[in-house]
């Protein structure tokens, strides 16, 4: 089986303080899977680890040959001027860098899978409108058409279903289970368990340290569940205490 | 009548057809930069720079007297390295981009106004801070104009990573690394138009033709072709009213040409349809489907 990720001894943290600790482990090539633990855990610095924005103060990650251009990041925050006049297409658009730069043109082969993406995540009919007069939901699924278009072998979604509608959130997963489809591979951190049990094949439970790992039905018991909390309550302490009485 | 209010001064006068042409070259090349400053949140910046120019302009003065080239070369060096020094400051330590810049230029205004009060009589310390646009010469012409297209056609160049770094600057991050480059960059443009600005305005005026006609603009369109067509032409509207003004009322026309900027950009606060004081007193009713 080809590894799209191995984490090895892997620690990241802030200003010394590890957030996330001696995580050992793989990610299948063409997995799809939840990352999932309680607030504190250590699960969107993970991702950050990932695309490079941390530096590990112990440890390393190995890419299966996927290049750090080839890595799509959706950020839990993004930090989107939603003032800033422009409009949809645009922004979607922007997932092209790759292949247009910051220089190239717009040909009409880019026009149209804009056009195809925008309407893959329900926008049809927003093109031409400022971002600004966008919901929240609305916002989300461009910035989904945008990852649609990055064309990346590495997906990363930290909580992207966070404050929107069940409708959102369904159109979305099919656009994730799309991806899934086409091989790439899908790191989402999420909390609603339903969500990752009806949709999500395999599981990481984190808790500062790697709590399960595994398929979805194996790690989401209730005993992990409990014993991560117990986990991340400890880590409220000293950090060098983090995990090491509780579990 | 008309004829002799609006252009017989400039028919009469070739030192107003050069302010003219010298105030139309800062308008259309500052603008720009100032609906991005103004986009980007990022307005005092424009005022912050300006006052870190004065002492570069003014050791040129030192180094050379009243000379375009010294002049124009020290400020552009102090304006580049107060912006430099604080992008590295905010990128290596924990202070933040506003406080330290803001720190870099008080140092830089203070260097400045020691300078050109020890050492230059009163006559040329206003003309660093007011300008002088009713006295250009070809060399101080071409200069404005060489700014202008400079600075415009850096801005079609960079447009797209401009936008994305001031619309999701974490994406272009992710994407790819012209990020710094890009800020920096605009940064320079900025400290090029007032350098450029100040022959024309002074230093301290330069700064109202960028930012004045992009609030203004803020009022009248949405888009970014829009507001920079608006606030160009909010500008070159401001210098003619200015100049003439100035002329018919013996004003000094640098404060003349930023008033009226002033001017349109309350008439605009107030009948602007873009979130204007009337459009929201008097709000048109909802679209029912």
């Amino acid at each position: 089986m080809n590894h799209a990720l191995s984490f090895r001894n892997l620690t990241l943290g802030y200003d010394r303080h590890p957030a996330v600790y001696r995580l050992d482990g793989e990610i299948a090539a063409g997995s799809l899977t939840a990352i999932v633990g309680p607030n504190g855990a250590g699960k969107s610095t993970m991702l950050k680890g990932v695309t490079g924005t941390l530096r590990p103060l112990e440890g390393r990650i190995a890419f299966g040959g996927i290049a750090r251009s080839e890595i799509a990041y959706l950020p839990q925050q993004s930090d989107v001027d939603r003032s800033f006049p422009i409009a949809v297409a645009d922004l979607v658009a922007m997932g092209l860098w790759r292949e247009i730069g910051g220089f190239g043109g717009l040909r009409a082969g880019h026009r149209a899978r804009v056009a195809d993406a925008i309407s893959a995540v329900g926008l049809e009919g927003f093109e031409t409108r400022p971002i600004g007069s966008l919901s929240g939901g609305q916002i989300q699924r461009a910035l989904f058409a945008r990852l649609l278009l990055q064309d990346a072998r590495l997906v990363l979604l930290d909580e992207p279903f966070t404050a929107v509608d069940a409708k959102t959130v369904a159109d979305l997963i099919g656009v994730v289970r799309r991806w899934h489809g086409e091989g790439r591979t899908v790191l989402a951190v999420l909390h609603d368990v339903d969500t990752v049990r009806a949709h999500f094949p395999r599981t990481l439970m984190l808790a500062r340290e790697l709590v399960a790992h595994g398929p979805t039905a194996q790690v989401l018991t209730a005993e992990n569940q409990f014993r991560a909390r117990q986990m991340c309550e400890a880590c409220a302490g000293p950090p060098h205490i983090c995990g090491r009485d509780a579990a | 009548m008309m004829w002799e209010l609006l252009v017989q001064p400039f028919a009469d006068f070739g030192f107003m057809r050069r302010a003219l042409m010298g105030c139309i070259a800062v308008s259309v090349g500052a603008t720009p930069v100032g609906v991005f400053l103004m986009l980007r949140r990022m307005s005092l910046t424009g005022d912050a720079m300006a006052c870190a120019i004065l002492p570069g302009a003014a050791v040129g003065y030192l180094v050379a007297g009243l000379s375009l080239g010294a002049m124009t070369i020290g400020g552009l060096i102090a304006g580049m390295a107060v912006a430099l020094l604080a992008g590295f400051v905010t990128r290596v330590t924990a202070l933040r981009e506003d406080a330290s810049l803001a720190a870099f230029y008080l140092i830089s205004l203070a260097v400045g106004v020691l300078i050109v009060s020890t050492r230059g009589s009163n006559i040329d310390l206003m003309h660093v801070l007011f300008g002088t646009v009713l006295a250009l010469d070809d060399a101080a012409l071409v200069l404005l104009c060489s700014i202008a297209s400079l600075s415009i056609l850096t801005l079609a160049a960079l447009f797209r990573p401009l936008v994305l770094e001031c619309a999701d600057p974490q994406f272009l991050r992710s994407v790819s690394g012209l990020s710094a480059a890009t800020h920096f960059t605009f940064l320079a443009l900025v400290v090029l138009n007032l350098v450029g600005g100040f022959h024309a305005l002074g230093t301290l005026m330069a700064v109202g033709i960028m930012i004045l006609p992009a609030a203004a603009a803020r009022f009248w369109a949405v888009g970014i072709g829009a507001l920079i067509a608006v606030a160009a032409s909010v500008a070159l509207l401001s210098s003619l009213t200015g100049l003439l003004l100035s002329y018919h009322f013996s004003l000094p026309s640098g404060p003349a040409i930023i008033l009226v900027a002033g001017v349109a950009y309350a008439l605009s606060l107030v009948f602007g349809p873009v979130g204007g004081l009337a459009a929201r007193a008097f709000p048109r009713r909802y679209l029912e489907a």
